[in-house]
């Protein structure tokens, strides 16, 4: 097959981790049941948060939209069920700081109805891009791979922008992740179908499907299925297990290799990266008029009786999916939200399962040992080595460290993709990532601070400017009264209206003059007054 | 159900600073073997008086800074620099210099600094130039490899010598020591004689001295099963042994008789030691990969020129304080391009 001729090309550093795929892979996808109740927050996406469609007390059908934004990066959320809503206010959503949230809570009433659904599109190719855009906005569709971004915007990278390789990243590098090996293997259809409509959304004109070598289940599926399908210019490559294999820049250039430019888009290359579950739930949305209201979950790790893959509805509580996988073992002592290397660490299971959540790792001490005290830097270099953005990690750890946010700058801090790997192999035990990500808020509030401060600084300017610009109307103003006035006199001969008017005043006031003959006083005040007033009122 | 937590990554690989400590300790074990075996027992009396001092000094400097004590002692980064030092030393110094220059290279080279991991100077490098500078002549009276040598000490009259200075009976100083080849070599360099003339004599061996090339050899040995463990990276010991070999060999093309070969540099000294065990000092070298290449490099073409040049038959201590000193510029300018800013193929 063709897959064998293209070369697979390489990234630098990484890990060869163990997998532990095979935990989660033994048994199908299971269904989790229809919990009681759901909680669904408004934001499960990168962008701009909900507003809520629906009202306290409210019935809503199953796929129902029920909160949506205006804001262009956004995506709206649907009823998981049929049922009531019971609740729109502050819960806990799955964060690493265990931070609140407005949530929608709604009640089940088990009889799962369904709204009304938008007519599936099979045959979406005679579809102009922009409707099928439109119609993966309304499903509510984000990149399931962990990312939340809106995959409607991400479809349309802009005419500046043409798209000539679409990338499936199927790589699921993470290990103990198996939610997207799984979709591959029972659903391989679907995800070739959801990877050709995005195809001709953007107007791709060839398909790279990138996967690693620990799946050669998925692998078989894709490629009896690829064959059924038919898609022309559509390759299967397989790549090494290699972390971050599966890291959207790392996957670009294992395929294709070429490197997305620092601080910019796979788009400015012509690439486009799709996660296999947003394929298939973009052919939900097309193929089926489906919205996004469930996804696939692994389960795993020591900690969970029976680890697995489950079909769940977002909003489900995580506690009920891990009773789902037969309930805690004694050996249960971290749970973590995504891998092991980039997933984070959650302090309750009361938490809802969101767009974004592919899996709930319940790890054992062995499996998520406690970090030992942080030593200090040895300089040994083993993070650069592992770096797969090419970066100095333990540079950028000083500077973070001593808080000098511009060299950590220079040393490109925001090129660092939090992939772990440094932290992994660090003998000294020092928590890298946690410096990067505290170097990158603290830069990211001053920029915030400074905008703000902007604002006011641009504001009083502008007060100035604004004050002073009065000012100086007013003055001119002035002026040109003053000029006009004082070249009254001599410009007087020439304005017969003005003439005439002092003539007649002049008039008026000899006639008074000559009429208080007799009262003398009064006529000298007339007289001053009605010559004064024309007059510079300086006088 | 309420978990702890903590931040990502939550697993990570089974390293540690004392593992890696620990493996350079192991590495330097055929090299001190050999030690012992042409210089006698004198070699681990250092390496002990070293040790103890070192654990001791930098106890009590922990104790001072209010620092976890045997924590710290446990990633046995002190007990490396005493080991450095003390195979460096002649096995015939009186134990107080030992200690003087273990307690300078701890004290002040490392701790004053703020420990492992701040010091700019390799510590062991910076105890030895102490004691070379202060103490030049009782730091140059080496004993003859076995074989060469008129009495071998004992380890009894090693401990003796070193403890209370006393010479095992009937020996005296020049029966007992002699000069290294380096500080042969120079000699006769400066007496005008040719190096066909100097390595007449049976001092010198098929690439360098007698003895010296086969310890060099097992450093060499231990070098490369750091490399191996993945402890150090190929560039600083290819950029030093590189250096040092291309600088002396175009001298040595230009006038064979009063340059040595490049070989006899490599095999010579602290060549070997310098290029896997020093100039590696992750703490005080140079840490992106052009830049280990060219810190090294530049340790290579130093030690030649001091050798060569300088007021000092060996020059390995030296030019790695002089690098350390250029470490961080030398960082500053070799940055590697990042993902994304490095050329693409445009395809």
């Amino acid at each position: 097959m063709s897959e064998l001729q293209r070369p697979i090309f390489n990234f630098h550093g990484g890990l060869d981790l163990p997998g532990h795929k095979a935990e989660s892979t033994s048994a199908p996808v299971a269904d989790m049941p229809l919990a009681t109740r759901f909680t669904l927050p408004l934001q499960q996406h990168i962008g701009e948060p909900d507003e809520p469609l629906v009202k306290v007390g409210e019935r809503v059908l199953t796929g129902q939209v029920i909160a949506r934004s205006a804001e262009y990066i956004s995506a709206p959320i649907h009823a998981p069920c049929s049922g009531t809503v019971v609740e729109i206010g502050e819960y806990a959503i799955p964060h690493p700081s265990g931070l609140q949230a407005p949530c929608i809570v709604i009640d089940s009433d088990g009889r799962d109805e369904w709204a009304e659904l938008p007519a599936p599109w099979p045959n979406y190719e005679e579809m102009n891009p922009a409707e099928l855009r439109e119609r993966i906005r309304w499903a509510g569709i984000v990149g399931l791979g962990g990312a939340g971004f809106p995959t409607s915007v991400k479809v349309n990278p802009g005419p500046d922008h043409p798209i000539h390789t679409l990338i499936l990243n199927a790589a699921e590098c993470e290990p103990y992740i198996s939610c997207d090996d799984m979709l591959m293997r029972e659903q391989p259809d679907k995800v070739l179908a959801g990877l050709a409509i995005i195809r001709h959304v953007v107007g791709a004109s060839e398909c790279l499907i990138g996967i690693e070598a620990n799946k050669p289940e998925a692998i078989a599926a894709l490629q009896l299925a690829l064959e059924h399908s038919g898609c022309p210019d559509t390759h299967i490559l397989v790549v090494p297990a290699r972390y971050p294999s599966g890291g959207e820049k790392q996957l670009i250039q294992l395929l294709t290799g070429r490197e997305v430019p620092s601080h910019g888009l796979p788009a400015e290359i012509g690439v486009l990266c799709q996660n296999v579950a947003t394929a298939a739930a973009v052919a939900d949305a097309v193929l089926a008029g489906r919205p996004l209201i469930e996804r696939i979950v692994t389960v795993t790790g020591q900690g969970v009786a029976e680890p697995g893959n489950f079909r769940v509805r977002l909003g489900s509580p995580m506690n009920q999916l891990i009773e789902q996988a037969g309930g805690y073992t004694a050996a249960a002592h971290r749970l973590i939200l995504g891998g092991p290397m980039m997933g984070f660490a959650l302090h309750t299971d009361a938490l809802p399962i969101t767009k974004a959540a592919n899996c709930l790792l319940l790890a054992s001490q062995a499996e998520a040992p406690e970090p030992p005290p942080a030593q200090p830097c040895i300089r040994c270099g083993r993070c650069a080595e592992v770096c797969p953005a090419l970066l100095l990690p333990q540079q950028l750890y000083w500077h973070a460290r001593a808080r000098d946010l511009d060299k950590a700058q220079d040393y490109h801090l925001f090129d660092c993709i939090e992939c772990g790997c440094c932290a992994y192999v660090c003998p000294s035990h020092i928590p890298l990532v946690q410096y990067y990500r505290y170097a990158k808020t603290a830069i990211w509030s001053q920029e915030r601070d400074k905008a703000k401060s902007d604002i006011a600084r641009r504001r009083h300017e502008a007060r100035l400017a604004r004050i002073e610009r009065l000012e100086a109307e007013r003055k001119a103003k002035l002026r040109k009264k003053k000029e006009a006035l004082e070249a009254k006199p001599k410009g007087r001969g020439t304005d017969p209206k003005k003439a005439a008017i002092e003539a007649a005043m002049q008039r008026v006031a000899a006639k008074k003059a000559a009429q208080a003959e007799s009262v003398n006083t009064q006529t000298d005040v007339a007289g001053q007054t009605g010559n004064a007033d024309p007059q510079s009122p300086e006088a | 159900m309420e978990f702890a937590t903590t931040t990502s990554p939550h697993s990570a690989a089974t390293n540690s600073v004392t593992r890696v400590m620990a493996e350079v300790l192991l590495a330097l074990v055929p090299g001190i073997i050999a030690l012992v075996w042409f210089f006698g027992w004198g070699v681990l009396v250092n390496i002990a008086i070293a040790a103890v001092t070192a654990l001791l000094a930098e106890a009590v400097v922990l104790r001072l800074r209010g620092r976890p004590v045997l924590a710290t002692l446990g990633d046995l980064s002190a007990l490396l620099t005493a080991v450095l030092l003390g195979l460096a030393l002649p096995p015939t110094l009186p134990w107080w210099l030992t200690v003087l220059g273990v307690l300078f290279a701890i004290v002040i080279a490392k701790q004053l600094y703020g420990g492992l991991g701040y010091n700019p100077f390799n510590p062991a490098m910076a105890g030895y130039v102490l004691l070379l500078v202060s103490f030049p002549l009782e730091m140059t009276r080496w004993l003859p490899p076995a074989g060469l040598a008129e009495h071998v000490p004992s380890f009894a009259e090693s401990l003796r010598l070193i403890l209370s200075g006393g010479l095992p009976t009937g020996i005296g100083w020049d029966a007992l020591t002699g000069a290294t080849p380096l500080d042969q070599m120079r000699t006769g360099l400066d007496m005008n004689r040719m190096i066909g003339e100097i390595r007449q004599s049976p001092l010198w061996g098929s690439v360098g001295a007698v003895g010296w090339e086969w310890v060099a050899g097992f450093y060499l040995l231990g070098g490369l099963y750091l490399i191996w463990r993945r402890i150090i990276s190929w560039h600083i010991p290819a950029g030093m042994l590189g250096g040092l070999f291309v600088i002396a060999l175009l001298f040595n093309m230009v006038d064979a008789n009063t340059h040595p070969e490049p070989l006899f540099h490599l095999f010579s000294g602290a060549t070997m030691l310098g290029a896997f065990f020093i100039a590696t000092d992750p703490v005080s070298a140079a840490t992106t990969n052009r830049g280990k290449l060219i810190y090294g490099a530049l340790i290579g073409v130093l030690v030649f020129l001091i050798r060569s040049y300088g007021g000092y038959p060996d020059a390995v201590a030296f030019a790695v304080l002089l690098m350390n000193m250029a470490a961080p510029t030398i960082d500053y300018y070799t940055q590697p391009k990042v993902f994304g800013q490095r050329e693409n193929g445009d395809g």
